[in-house]
């Protein structure tokens, strides 16, 4: 039972005054991800049955290796942005969205660190 | 999580169906959701039928014939007739909008009609919507100015007056609002596109001097960001604006000043 009143709890704690950078971060890796994306799906289907020293040619190239880098980059940006949404409008317990939201970050940091770190790997010779 | 079933008590039985006036040429059937908060039942889908030719053309019409002649239980919310006051605002064949302003011959088969969806019933047809109110309330929707008031009229040329077409003419009907699945999961802290597009028409109005105030407090990531542009909500209005638009231009603004 609360006898707090409607508008008082509507105003509530107020506005976070945030939320601005995480929309357009969201939009410019969704747009960053259409061409990278192509590419990088027009470069592997090329690339179908290719020995290593090929691959590792391939990957020699800075601007490729750092096209790579990009696509990862963003790709994960984009995913933890969009799950992080997803458990916010879903999740209604506290503890279980705070909890899920850090794992979904972390896991992003730790298999885009992976991905890079592999891209590089192979870059510098393998 | 999301609730996506309703709870036990809130299930919808079958209800009574009153029979068809005799001799009646054009019979329709309606089928109205109801509701008492009085007895311990389930909420139930009463039918009834109406003679088309003895009746308006209008859903809100039948209802009121309805509620006149076959059924005076029946609870609904209507004042206008005419679709400006918002008062008669349900979900009718699937879709929320005024029964006012909706053709009878506009729906095939049987009209099942609700009340808005996802908001407590008061009774029958009639929803809460003090959150709702409350929520335009706390966007304060009126003229704001620093400058003292001027001795006559304030002024505003025709261009910017243009600016606020398409959003000054909302009713606040909310049924844009209760059509929105991000309201629905989240309606306490999202504020919904009625609320949204309130607080832009107050934004875009060139004669209010607190457009950035207006902006801090719309910049949350549920106050605002909750809209993923679904656009149920610019699909159901009513009156054939855009409250999805009017979301847009506002997190545009939040760009442009960063």
């Amino acid at each position: 039972m609360s006898f707090r009143t409607p508008l008082g709890r509507v105003r509530g704690l107020g506005s976070a005054k945030e939320g601005t950078h995480h929309w357009w971060a969201q939009r410019v890796t969704a747009i960053a991800l259409v061409p990278l994306t192509v590419w990088f799906v027009v470069s592997i289907l090329m690339l179908a049955g290719a020995d290593r020293g090929a691959i590792l040619d391939w990957l020699g190239n800075p601007v490729t290796a750092g096209l790579l880098v990009m696509t990862i980059l963003a790709a994960f940006h984009h995913g933890q942005l969009g799950l992080q949404v997803v458990i916010e409008d879903y999740v209604h317990n506290e503890g279980w969205k705070i909890g899920l939201i850090v794992f979904v970050k972390l896991a992003a940091l730790l298999f885009g660190g992976i991905g890079i770190v592999s891209v590089l790997k192979l870059a510098f010779g393998g | 999580m999301a609730q996506f079933r309703l709870p036990p008590n809130s299930r919808i039985a079958k209800g009574k169906a009153w029979p068809a006036p005799e001799g009646a040429k054009r019979p329709r059937r309606f089928k109205i959701y109801r509701y008492d908060p009085d007895g311990a039942d389930n909420p139930r889908l009463d039918t009834y039928t109406v003679d088309l030719d003895d009746c308006g053309p209008m859903v809100l019409d039948a209802i009121i014939k309805i509620k006149n002649e076959v059924d005076s239980t029946l609870a609904f919310r209507r004042s206008c007739r005419e679709g400006v006051c918002g008062s008669c605002a349900f979900n009718i064949g699937g879709t929320n909008t005024l029964a006012c302003t909706s053709f009878i011959a506009d729906y095939r088969g049987d009209i099942a009609i609700y009340p808005l969806p996802h908001l407590p019933v008061v009774k029958d047809l009639v929803p809460d919507l003090t959150q709702a109110y409350a929520q335009l309330a706390s966007v304060e929707p009126w003229l704001k100015t620093r400058t003292p008031a001027p001795e006559r009229e304030r002024l505003q040329s025709p261009e910017d007056r243009e600016k606020l077409d398409g959003l000054w003419e909302c009713v606040l009907c909310f049924s844009c609002s209760t059509s929105c699945p991000s309201y629905w999961w989240n309606g306490e802290r999202y504020l919904g596109p009625a609320v949204l597009l309130q607080a832009y028409r107050w934004i875009a109005d060139s004669r209010d001097e607190y457009t950035g105030e207006r902006l801090d407090d719309l910049e949350d990531p549920f106050r605002l960001y909750r809209c993923h542009t679904i656009m149920n909500c610019t699909n159901t209005c009513p009156k054939h604006l855009n409250p999805a638009k009017a979301i847009a231009e506002t997190k545009k603004l939040m760009v442009a000043r960063q």
